[in-house]
């Protein structure tokens, strides 16, 4: 016998009292969505901006290495996208649209489709989304009634930061992956 | 060594132990105010519960339609009954793709089928990417919590480590610093990889896609540029839809660290074109606990570390004095079930309090379990000394005058013994406590000179 027809009928041989499913109320909280959404990014160590904000720190700040999938910044890119991931190891900056974000903990979702190359956001040394101030939900669950039906290969919440606090609980930003998230809402 | 042993060696660095105590009570007190911030939490957690108790009531209907959805994606499926043949299939996926170097985000579930030492004896380098699991790696030592691997060491410590093993400046304690050097050399491996290994902390039945989630991004930085992902899953991570995930990723971090969630929640779905996703599906000892119907919800953990960080035996003897690979108050109701020889104190490494049960996310009744261990424990083995007191007190309780002999004895005793026959090591209670002072008269005696 196999391990999976092992498991499985060892499993089956057992009485288990039935339980239903339960229902999953649609939770919903108080407040501004887009204050309560920049509030929970500042908690996660990243910031929140508007464009103008945006665009300032972006040409102050002298990047060479920039990779735009942002349709609204297509025209700051550098580098094109490159077929291998690996070229993206010395990579400054990636810019992204995001699809929706998550006011209660600033949690905003990725697709393939988005992220060109699925390690772009997490090989870049500072990332960038770009999201519409129109498209924020309220709690988790209003966020995966969204993508109930999506199917993407590859989906992400993203919520901040490369982040850490694994020596003596002290918080570093800037793990192994991006040392910094600015959202863009526009 | 039993738990009391290894509590004791870890109390005697009683600053560290003191620190200890403190920084996982703060993590404890973070959980508490953003969970306060959250309505509907204790809902959540019935909810969670409840998804739970169906799963466990379907567990081989769901992963028969897990199995299927995900072949269906393009991710290879595998079964592993224990920990024995879930090694070996990583390996031979390893040897296929000719590798000697893997990168992993070590899981709880690698870690309890002891992957790293397996894989290196045939000849494999491990790198562990999470940061604190990789300061462990490096001292050669199991991680001490399964949410904070590294909670049981100092920042000088770790500073002398970099210093040896990443050259970091001598005497730089500065955690940012460290944390940066530790980023160039884990970088440097996971753009050299070629094979990734993960855990998983959930896995979707309605859409055979599994969740990630990680604060570092090392998961993901590993699979992305690795060809292949290795991912390892316990069977009961299952979930039965998507939407579950709602609840679970609401309460999961919150629980953990008391962080509204964590930075990186990924879902995979199928692979990149040209890359391989391989699945493990490890049973090692589930469906046995799944048939002990006292301890059977035990399997509903989903891994946040709550419990440990509430516990005031966990903080203070710290995690390796469980010797398991799961510690704290969750651990002592899951190994007993593997080896319950080896695991015979953890069940009384507890006050009961029941501090465990209020914070646990999906409800798991730990305290209550430990309680229900503790009476098989007592059942294969027996406790002599507390056999002989029970005797000893049923023929004094049988007769008046030996109560009442035994009592005047008593008193006179622990007023004229010495402090070293009192506190003699049979007595476990007498460490660190002391007994309070023996009245000078019996009651009896003090009722006949005032009431009559």
């Amino acid at each position: 016998m196999s391990s999976r027809e092992k498991i499985l009928s060892a499993i089956r041989s057992l009485t288990v009292e039935p339980k239903a499913l339960p229902d999953i109320p649609n939770f919903s909280s108080p407040g501004n969505l887009v204050e309560r959404f920049t509030q929970s990014i500042s908690g996660n160590k990243g910031e929140v901006l508007s464009k103008s904000e945006f665009e300032e720190w972006f040409s102050t700040s002298g990047f060479s290495k920039v990779i735009s999938l942002s349709v609204q910044f297509s025209e700051l890119a550098t580098l094109p996208l490159p077929e291998d991931p690996h070229n993206l190891e010395t990579l400054e900056v990636a810019i992204l649209d995001g699809q929706f974000g998550v006011a209660e903990n600033g949690a905003i979702w990725l697709e393939d489709t988005q992220l060109g190359l699925r390690a772009l956001p997490f090989a870049t040394e500072h990332l960038v989304i770009v999201l519409d101030r129109n498209n924020l939900e309220d709690t988790m669950h209003q966020g995966y009634d969204k993508i109930a039906a999506a199917q993407s290969g590859f989906g992400l919440f993203l919520a901040g930061p490369s982040k850490t606090a694994d020596i003596e609980q002290s918080l570093v930003i800037g793990a192994q992956g991006a040392k910094s998230l600015r959202v863009v809402l526009v | 060594m039993t738990h009391p042993e290894n509590a004791a060696e870890f109390l005697k660095d009683s600053q560290k132990a003191k620190w200890h105590d403190e920084t996982l009570w703060f993590v404890r007190d973070k959980r508490d105010k953003v969970s306060k911030g959250i309505p509907e939490w204790e809902q959540l957690r019935e909810l969670a519960s409840g998804i739970k108790d169906n799963v466990l009531a379907n567990l081989a209907g769901y992963l028969e339609e897990f199995e299927r959805n995900a072949k269906k994606n393009g991710i290879i499926v595998h079964w592993a009954a224990d920990s024995e043949e879930h090694n070996r299939l990583v390996l031979e996926i390893l040897q296929q793709q000719n590798c000697t170097s893997v990168v992993t985000r070590k899981s709880i579930l690698t870690e309890e089928c002891h992957l790293n030492p397996y894989l290196e004896k045939h000849g494999v380098e491990v790198v562990d990417t999470d940061l604190g699991e990789r300061i462990v790696q490096f001292l050669n030592q199991p991680p001490s919590h399964i949410v904070l691997p590294a909670i049981h060491l100092k920042k000088g410590e770790i500073s002398e480590l970099f210093h040896e093993k990443l050259h970091t400046e001598k005497g730089n304690e500065d955690p940012a610093y460290l944390t940066q050097a530790a980023r160039v050399h884990l970088r440097e491996k996971f753009f050299a990889a070629k094979v990734a290994i993960t855990g998983v902390n959930f896995g979707i039945a309605e859409t055979g896609e599994f969740v990630v989630c990680t604060n570092e991004g090392n998961a993901d930085m590993g699979v992305h540029l690795a060809d292949v992902h290795i991912a390892c899953m316990g069977i009961e991570k299952i979930l039965p839809r998507r939407k579950d995930l709602g609840v679970f990723l609401r309460l999961l971090a919150r629980s953990a660290t008391g962080q509204p969630i964590t930075n990186y929640n990924s879902h995979f779905r199928s692979p990149s074109p040209g890359k391989e996703i391989h699945i493990i599906l490890v049973d090692n000892g589930r469906t046995a606990q799944l048939a002990r119907e006292k301890f059977r919800n035990s399997l509903k953990c989903i891994r946040c570390g709550a419990c440990m960080n509430t516990c005031p035996i966990y903080r203070r003897s710290g995690g390796f004095s469980y010797n398991s690979t799961v510690p704290g108050p969750i651990g002592s109701i899951l190994s007993p079930g593997l080896d319950l020889k080896k695991h015979s104190s953890l069940p009384f490494a507890s006050t009961l309090c029941g501090s465990c049960t209020d914070v646990c996310p999906v409800k798991i009744n730990i305290h209550e379990q430990l309680y229900e261990w503790r009476q098989e424990v007592t059942k294969t083995k027996g406790e002599f000394a507390k056999g002989l007191s029970m005797k000893l007190a049923n023929g004094i309780f049988k007769s008046p005058l030996a109560y009442k002999i035994s009592g005047s004895v008593m008193r006179n005793a622990l007023k004229s013994l010495p402090n070293s026959l009192i506190y003699h090591p049979l007595n476990s209670w007498g460490k660190n406590r002391n007994l309070p002072d023996p009245p000078k008269e019996s009651f009896q005696q003090w009722y006949r000179k005032n009431r009559s």
